[in-house]
């Protein structure tokens, strides 16, 4: 038993329901009492989907539990059959069906419905949503390509035979999911981008694919694993079976981005793209060594997302935009290994949780200037009054933009560079302010008209002591708190307003350390020499 | 019925329910009770849901939280009752100011038959003068949506303390605005002590008995009415207090249950009525003749359909509601038109089909439904609103016509061309 204010993920039918909702032609039938119906306000509301999500729920009552609940089942799916006539049916039950066990699944095999049937095992009480979209995407692909697996022993097919072909290269997408972050703009910013490498876009699913196009995806020269929470069981599965292999490189910012392609056109025996691609395609690389940008340098972020979207983001924010990255986690513990990997290249240990007030806790720990995470990093941002921008689902309404806003290939690049920055004060505007401070025009608290999400300036911010580790005192800060003097706050009220919480406690830091009682102007400047050094 | 004439008989359905389970209720009654915490004992599912209701995350560490069972709680329930001990043990130590701790029932815990009324019992012993515990189930086998307070209220009548005293007691949450606003009404009119249930702190149960008179502020509570009635109390019948007419009414029956000179009345109401009715005025302009179809959700459909119609000039085509209460909408049957076409429980598909056969003007409907059915073409109000926004009494039956007005308005004032 786990208590949960606020939970990531949703329970695994929940992802099933994300993988039906993204696809045309394919029915769910949901073995689930009344309630459960709530989950259609993910599609209706937060993705403002237009149509119902494809899931019939059988709605059962305690009433139905004395008698027969198999046969409301049989009902159930034999309406949804005749009603929606889905190319594949995809049948499961939600928590409490698991414990009634109607099989739900063994039922409709038995109903001789003429349409395939996929039976989903998604364990409720250990799994979540992420493993549920994964689980399901996984098991209807292989109930529909069954009779297309080749027998064991076949030479795998090579992913350069296009030439022999005479046909251009031709992969797969996988993974974008209704519910997942931006996944409708990634498609068409890769869509694009492959496009201009002459490389074919075979199947795209599940967003938007049919059963039919499913039976296509052996036909690819190189399965991408776009989003492996939803898409890694599958790439598996298909170079297992199919012999495909699979690019899991995820070309989220620059070097990302360059890296999947220069791999991508390795493994297709396809000339190396031009260096200068990324130059010349996104602004973020020039945007990032302009003059402004100096002002980022070791902006301290935390980071908090899902696995994809945490790897990616640690590896722009501390190579492409020279922030220094304080924290990083996942609520994916599918995927806490390539996350921890992450973390441990930038000197961190990964924060692995599903425990929002844990992450919360973290990132008052970690002192950032800038959070990036979920919708749940958000309202923790703003309580402890941080800058956020949201990278990740969980997502609500807003991370559902109405403009073009992907995250993958250089467009979204740009629009990375554009959302980060954007809570952050300007970088010369933050100078200016600094300078112009003494004039008697200068409002105390003035903030860049961009930092509306940014905390007012007396927030209480937990700020940064630099190097605590090193600093702590050996007896665990046992000792009294040092006493500003009179010219100490004198001298901490010439510093910017917005570097001075941060100079206030390293001074005390600082004070403590050197068994100080009062602070005065003198111990403040002692304080910054120290740290700076 | 013999009471209801005029109406064509009950579409009774029972199908696919469309509607949220009473788990739901606990994102309105957590914030009436700042005293008290709803602990969920389900899984990761009614978690999901409770979040998924509530909009957003606005609350950063909410009053309420679902003790997730995991496979170790089904592999065997001694366990889980330590764990659930344990988990309540923990929630308490962080949050030392809740003093009434609801543990709500889901649809596993029902299924598993995890008794967490004992297990209510036995925290309540260990923590007796600091927490008490109370259990009711939320689980959607058997609770739809609001008729998750009244499994809430029910659970909370054995605890209420007996008076005999004359009392006036309201029932159902109220805004605290709202409820202000008719205790000034009642004090006008000489009616007191007026006390409510849920109660603002969870510690301060209004005591009930022979001299209790209930007026329900909500339709959706039969049990607790059946409940507070083996106490002792009786109810005062009377329409709901929803717009002008219906407010009106309702504060008249207790009027009436009080012996207060009708005079007196008139002197408090009178003018409420007339500017209520002004208020209204050009909402009805715009509701007047308009087609309302209401799907079934919270139970206020009736009482709704009722203010809509009699009040806005509103045309019913079907008042679904997700169960029929006849004792407890006795009044409000008797006031709507000849010929409504009332329909219980719920086949969503071929509701669905109704509804695009008879294309209403507008559709009350829950949160799942109102962008496909706008996606249509069809106008829609979502009921959700209708349980947190303060809609009750002759002050608000403008702001209660508006919300329907609303959706309507917005589409004549898009423009694409």
């Amino acid at each position: 038993m786990e208590l949960t204010l606020w939970t990531y993920e949703g329970p695994p039918h929940v992802g099933a329901m994300r993988i039906a909702a993204s696809m045309e032609g394919v029915h769910y039938v949901l073995h689930a009492p009344q309630g459960d119906t709530y989950a259609d306000l993910l599609f209706t509301m937060i993705e403002r989907r237009g149509r119902r999500p494809p899931v019939t729920y059988t709605t059962f009552q305690a009433r139905d539990l004395g008698g027969d609940t198999a046969e409301l089942v049989k009902r159930s799916i034999q309406q949804a059959v005749d009603r929606f006539q889905p190319e594949a049916l995809l049948v499961g039950e939600s928590c409490t069906a698991e414990l009634i066990q109607d099989q739900p699944g063994s039922l409709a095999a038995g109903m001789g419905l003429g349409v395939p049937v996929v039976s989903l095992e998604l364990p409720a009480y250990s799994k979540k949503e992420n493993w549920g979209a994964a689980e399901t995407l996984y098991q209807l692909c292989r109930g529909l390509l069954k009779e297309q697996v080749p027998l064991p022993g076949r030479p795998k097919p090579d992913p350069t035979r296009w030439r022999a072909e005479g046909r251009r290269p031709r992969v797969n997408l996988l993974g974008p999911s209704l519910l997942g972050f931006r996944c409708r703009d990634d498609v068409k910013e890769l869509r694009g981008l492959l496009g201009d490498h002459g490389i074919e876009v075979n199947v795209v699913a599940p967003l938007g694919a049919a059963p039919a196009d499913l039976l296509r995806l052996p036909a690819a020269d190189v399965n991408l694993c776009l989003y492996p929470e939803v898409a890694g069981p599958l790439c598996s599965w298909l170079e297992r079976s199919f012999g495909t292999p699979v690019l899991r490189a995820v070309p989220i910012g620059i070097g990302a981005t360059t890296e999947f392609l220069r791999d991508l056109h390795a493994l297709l025996d396809l000339e190396a793209p031009a260096s200068l691609e990324a130059d010349q395609r996104s602004r973020l690389p020039w945007y990032s060594r302009s003059v402004d940008s100096t002002y980022l340098t070791g902006k301290r972020v935390f980071i908090f997302a899902d696995a994809t979207h945490a790897i990616a983001a640690a590896r722009i924010a501390s190579r492409e935009l020279g922030f220094k990255v304080v924290g990083l986690g996942t609520y994916s513990r599918e995927l806490a290994r390539e996350v921890r990997a992450a973390a441990q290249e930038l000197g961190l240990e990964a924060l692995i949780s599903d425990d929002y007030l844990a992450v919360e806790k973290a990132m008052g720990e970690a002192a950032p200037e800038l959070v990036l995470g979920t919708q749940m990093e958000r309202h923790s941002a703003k309580r402890l009054g941080l800058p956020c921008a949201v990278i990740s689902a969980p997502l609500h309404v807003q991370d559902v933009p109405a403009r073009y806003a992907p995250q993958m290939g250089w467009e979204g690049a740009n629009v990375i560079f554009d959302t980060w920055v954007h809570p952050l004060m300007m970088g010369l505007e933050e100078h200016l302010i600094g300078m112009f401070k003494e004039d008697f025009e200068f409002v105390e608290g003035h903030r860049s008209h961009l930092a509306e999400g940014a905390p007012a300036r007396s927030a209480p911010t937990p700020e940064p002591a630099l190097a605590t580790a090193t600093l702590a005192p050996l007896d665990g800060g046992a000792k009294a708190a040092p006493v500003w003097s009179t010219d100490g706050e004198a001298a901490l009220g010439k510093i910017p307003f917005f570097v001075r919480g941060k100079v206030r406690k390293n001074t005390e830091t600082f004070a403590r350390d050197q068994g100080l009682a009062a602070i005065t102007e003198e111990v403040l400047y002692d304080a910054k020499a120290h740290y700076s050094r | 019925m013999a009471a209801t004439p005029t109406l064509p008989p009950l579409i009774k359905e029972s199908g696919q329910r469309e509607v949220f389970c009473g788990l739901t209720s606990i994102v309105w009654l957590h914030r009436r009770m700042p005293d008290a915490f709803f602990l969920v004992v389900g899984s990761r599912t009614c978690a999901h849901l409770i979040q998924s209701a509530a909009g957003v995350m606005i609350f950063a560490e909410p009053r309420f939280g679902t003790a997730i069972l995991g496979e170790r709680d089904l592999a065997g329930l001694a366990d889980a009752n330590d764990e659930l001990d344990r988990v309540v043990g923990d929630l308490l130590g962080r949050r030392p100011e809740i003093r009434t701790l609801f543990l709500v029932g889901s649809c596993p815990s029902e299924v598993i038959k995890l008794d967490l009324a004992k297990a209510a019992e036995r925290l309540s012993q260990r923590m007796v003068g600091r927490v008490r515990v109370v259990n009711y189930s939320g689980s959607g086998i058997e609770t739809t949506f609001t008729q998750g307070e009244d499994a809430a209220l029910t659970a909370l009548v054995p605890m209420l303390p007996a008076s005999d005293a004359p009392q006036l007691l309201l029932v159902g949450t109220l805004a605290d605005g709202v409820e202000e606003r008719f205790l000034t009404l009642f004090e006008r009119l000489g009616i007191g002590p007026v006390r409510s249930l849920p109660p603002r702190q969870s510690t301060e149960l209004p005591p009930v008995g022979p001299g209790t008179r209930l007026l329900l502020a909500q339709p959706f509570l039969s049990d607790t009415v059946r409940a507070l009635e083996r106490r002792g109390a009786r109810r005062i019948a009377s329409p709901y207090p929803l717009g002008v007419e219906g407010s009106l009414a309702w504060m008249a029956a207790a009027a009436a249950a009080f012996d207060i000179d009708p005079i007196q009345l008139a002197l408090v109401m009178d003018p409420l009525v007339e500017r209520g009715r002004r208020a209204l005025e050009p909402l009805r302009r715009q509701l007047e003749g308009k087609r309302l179809f209401l799907l079934p959700d919270s139970q206020l459909e009736i009482p709704l359909a009722r203010f809509l119609h009699r009040e806005c000039g509103m045309e019913l085509v079907e008042v679904g509601t997700p169960y029929l209460d006849r004792q407890l909408m006795t009044e409000e049957l008797a006031l709507l038109p000849p010929g409504t076409q009332l329909s219980e429980g719920q086949d969503v598909e071929r509701q669905l089909e109704r509804v695009r056969a008879s294309r209403p003007d507008l559709v009350v409907c829950g949160l799942g439904l109102a962008n496909p059915l706008e996606a249509e073409g069809i106008a829609t109000k979502w009921s959700i609103e209708l349980v947190f926004s303060p809609i009750h009494g002759c002050d608000q039956a403008a702001d209660l016509a508006e919300l329907f007005a609303r959706p309507l308005h917005r589409r004549e004032l898009l423009q694409w061309n």
